[in-house]
């Protein structure tokens, strides 16, 4: 395998850990306003229990992405050029969201107030919603092809990146990530938040399924190679078992499976892509490939050395983060908010 | 405006939001991680205190700086996708070893040391905050280390078939000496930001406490005065040692890098002096007035002789600068027509300014030493207002440096390296995306009203958060017997913390 091939692996291989591990995350901030609705718990500590089960680890989860678009600028210029100079409105709307989503959760719990609370929920919701949907249209219109001139420009406008296909994924993204964030609620929750994400999960299984079934047959069929079946498969038949092991309660395989539909899904896009990196839909000629849009081979090299050295300690380290906050959180061990009131007192 | 101007504004905003944050995190990192080790070492209850005091003011601040750094990464694929194809090959190793090196440890301990109180064991929780400390630092190294190439490429050669800049040497790119220069200038300008930062704060509490001594009932008074006494002196004074530390690195690491510019970019230099024809020996400019985007228009009001030829080459006479005039014939004899000057009353004020506000920070330094002496505590209002008035000197320090940075090397994006490959230049002109203008109109509206919001709200947690002090549940560290209740086996424990 050339470096080309292996960058572009190292590519998909941190975008799937982007997806697997905000895949929740999104979830988890989806689902924050509606879970544990119906326990007679006050909102704000349901809020605060779904909250704080990606507490430690969501300012980390993110970096994936930080990562995998410093990698793409290294390892491929031309792609990393090409995609966000091509997708810059909806690059524009996630990082409004991204960005709203990071202060809204941080600063949630400085200011002891109802309003000052909803603000930030509010934050929390279109910076998890946002992106879940936005990450699968881009990602389809990335398989798809999108309209690359000889220049390396894409012509096609926003609303050319709203297609069927692109959309049909967008909302696979969004259901997936939901369930997937359901899932992890219940396996990170204890009492009624557990209960009920554990119902939530299965009733998003019922949508899920179907659409997220439907968008990687319309990948297969469309762009598809051989081998990719097998991801087809594997994505299908994790989503179905989610629904048995969720009804029996256990929680951890759930999580394993929605995570294996994650990765399934997403490798299924990158293999579907491989060996191109965007194709042109006005000439195959056009098409950013692994070897039109790579860096020197110096640059490859370096570059695998660093990551082949790095990507093992970051995944150990940031693996013990989760075995240190493994337990799960109660409603009762939320403590009592600490924030300041809003206007400060006198002196 | 056309989508060139629209863009440079654009990304211009974006940096100079991002950076009024940075600053205050690579600084205040390490600084709450001595605090911390010195809760851990001397076991004084005080020092726990200031670290969540602080710790908090810099939790505020780092999300927000995150949150203003997350477009960065992208802007410049967005937005400069011609200059991204020409340099990605050189410069998006070093965006990517930053991720790989220095994000993914800040961001992962950060959370280990926010939720990690009462979890963790003492020396693996302070541990956390150290690698957040060397994490910040080590992402401002390979940052700096991109933008030095953009000041004065290494490393690198230019390949006709691709017609880009490539890679040839790693090291030659971290070891730039432009980096070298830059990095410790910058590190030692975000260490006076948060000397500053805290010694205001512990300041002008110390003066609140011994002032309100006067006017409350003697128990009251013990407290207030224990309090300034045991707690905001010494961190006051740790702040202001830090402040002559970082002070002094300040001028040394900046006199270092303006010998560089002067060899390697010497019309940012000329410019910066407003210096519009070659001289020998020419004097150090203090004060200028006129319109001033052009030579003609500059008339000179104050100059000191010796100080610049010092500046440039070390040596007090016998140094011939070249002027902006002969720099501008010279570069159109090298790169064809055009203008290569920049905008010349922006560096030549933005260079006054950096250097001018550090005196908030020198003065605050002087102050807080002389009227801390020996044990003193001081009450003296002036002081109280002094600390006020310097924090946000060096703030406005650090944005003024980089803008004198960044537009003095207008109209390059890569500026050719003298003694480099001749290829490797690039105006801006040349590096910005193909857009319509209206397109970046609408990011640079939104991320300037977004900023914009967000800056006015962080001011006021921050602002809230430190007229607040430090907190009555912070008052002792988790898991002190003395002060907590015992521990109920059928009870689930309470999380320390939680969003």
């Amino acid at each position: 395998m050339g470096l080309q091939e292996v960058w572009f692996v190292l590519v998909a291989v941190l975008f799937v850990g982007y997806f697997v591990l905000e895949g929740f995350d999104f979830g988890v901030g989806m689902l924050m306003p509606i879970v544990g609705r119906g326990s007679g718990l006050p909102a704000d500590t349901r809020r605060r229990v779904a909250l704080n089960t990606i507490g430690p680890v969501w300012d980390g989860n993110e970096v994936w992405l930080i990562t995998a678009g410093g990698a793409m600028f290294a390892a491929f210029p031309e792609w990393y050029a090409t995609l966000f100079s091509g997708f810059y409105l909806p690059l524009l709307i996630i990082l409004v969201a991204l960005i709203v989503r990071i202060v809204a959760i941080e600063w949630r719990s400085k200011i002891d107030d109802d309003a000052w609370r909803k603000r930030c929920d509010w934050g929390i919701i279109f910076g998890s919603w946002v992106p879940a949907v936005l990450w699968g249209v881009a990602f389809a219109n990335i398989v798809r092809g999108v309209a690359i001139n000889a220049d390396k420009q894409v012509e096609s406008g926003f609303f050319d990146l709203l297609n069927p296909y692109a959309l049909l994924g967008g909302l696979t993204t969004a259901l997936v990530f939901a369930l997937h964030g359901a899932v992890f609620l219940a396996l990170k929750s204890a009492d009624e938040v557990r209960e009920d994400a554990v119902k939530i999960a299965a009733r998003l299984a019922i949508p899920a399924i179907p659409v997220a079934g439907a968008f990687v047959l319309w990948t297969q069929l469309a762009y598809g190679k051989g081998w990719t079946w097998i991801l087809v498969a594997a994505a299908a038949a994790a989503l179905i078992g989610v629904v048995f092991l969720t009804r029996a309660e256990m929680e951890g395989w759930a999580f394993v499976l929605t995570t294996v539909a994650v990765i399934a899904t997403v490798v299924l896009l990158f293999g579907s892509l491989f060996p191109n990196v965007m194709p042109s839909t006005l000439d195959p000629a056009y098409s950013l490939t692994i070897e039109n849009a790579s860096s020197s081979p110096y640059t490859l090299k370096v570059m695998t050395w660093a990551a082949a050295f790095m990507t093992p300690i970051v995944i150990i380290y940031q693996g013990w983060t989760y075995w240190v906050f493994r337990q799960r959180i109660s409603t009762k061990q939320i403590p009592p908010s600490i924030g300041l009131k809003f206007k400060a007192k006198t002196w | 405006m056309d989508t060139l101007d629209v863009s440079r504004w654009q990304f211009g905003i974006t940096t100079v939001y991002h950076f009024i944050f940075v600053p205050l995190t690579i600084g205040l990192a390490p600084m709450i991680a001595i605090m911390q080790t010195m809760w851990v070492v001397t076991k004084k209850d005080h020092w726990y205190r200031l670290t969540k005091f602080f710790g908090k003011l810099f939790l505020i601040n780092f999300a927000i700086g995150v949150a203003t750094g997350i477009v960065q990464e992208f802007q410049f694929g967005m937005n400069w996708s011609e200059y991204s194809r020409f340099v990605g090959d050189v410069f998006g190793a070093p965006l990517a070893l930053e991720g790989l090196v220095a994000f993914f440890m800040e961001s992962v301990f950060i959370g280990l040391w926010i939720f990690g109180w009462g979890r963790l064991p003492k020396l693996v929780h302070l541990a956390c905050i150290w690698l957040v400390a060397i994490g910040v630092n080590a992402s401002a190294f390979f940052i700096i280390a991109a933008n030095s190439f953009m000041q004065h490429p290494v490393g690198a050669v230019y390949n006709p078939e691709t017609g880009r800049a490539e890679l040839t040497s790693i090291w030659t790119l971290l070891t730039n000496n432009t980096a070298l220069a830059a990095f410790p200038h910058a590190v030692a300008g975000a260490f006076l930001t948060a000397g500053t930062f805290v010694a205001g704060i512990c300041g002008w509490w110390m003066v609140r406490n011994m002032r309100r001594t006067k006017t409350v009932g003697p128990a009251e008074a013990t407290r207030l005065e224990t309090d300034a006494r045991t707690m905001y002196r010494p961190g006051a004074r740790l702040a202001l040692l830090v402040i002559i530390i970082a002070g002094i690195g300040v001028i040394y690491t900046g006199d270092v890098q303006g010998k560089l510019m002067f060899q390697q970019q010497p019309m940012k230099m000329a410019s910066a002096e407003s210096l519009c024809d070659t001289e020998l020996d020419p004097d150090f400019s203090i004060l200028t007035i006129g319109t001033h985007n052009d030579c003609a228009g500059v008339t000179h009001v104050l100059k000191v002789p010796y100080v610049l030829s010092w500046l440039a080459e070390g040596k007090f006479t016998g140094v011939e600068l070249q002027g902006v005039n002969q720099l501008q014939e010279q570069a159109e004899q090298d790169f064809g027509p055009g203008n290569y000057r920049p905008n010349l009353f922006v560096t030549y004020w933005s260079f006054r300014a950096m250097i001018g506000l550090a005196a908030g920070s020198a003065a605050l330094a002087l102050a807080g030493l002389w009227v801390t002496r020996k044990g003193r505590v001081p009450d003296q209002k002036w002081f109280g207002i002094l600390s006020l008035v310097a924090i946000p000197m060096p703030f406005l320090a650090n944005s003024a440096g980089w803008i004198f940075t960044e537009m003095g090397r207008q109209p390059w994006v890569v500026h050719p390296n003298p003694t480099g490959v001749d290829m490797i230049r690039l105006t801006v002109d040349q590096g910005v995306s193909d857009h319509a203008s209206a397109t970046v109109w609408v990011s640079l509206i939104t991320f300037t009203l977004l900023y914009g919001a967000l800056g006015v709200v962080w001011f006021k947690l921050i602002v809230r958060y430190a007229k607040e002090g430090p907190l009555e549940h912070d008052m002792h560290p988790p898991g002190d017997t003395d002060h907590e209740e015992p521990e109920d086996p059928d009870k689930p424990k309470q999380l320390s913390f939680a969003y």
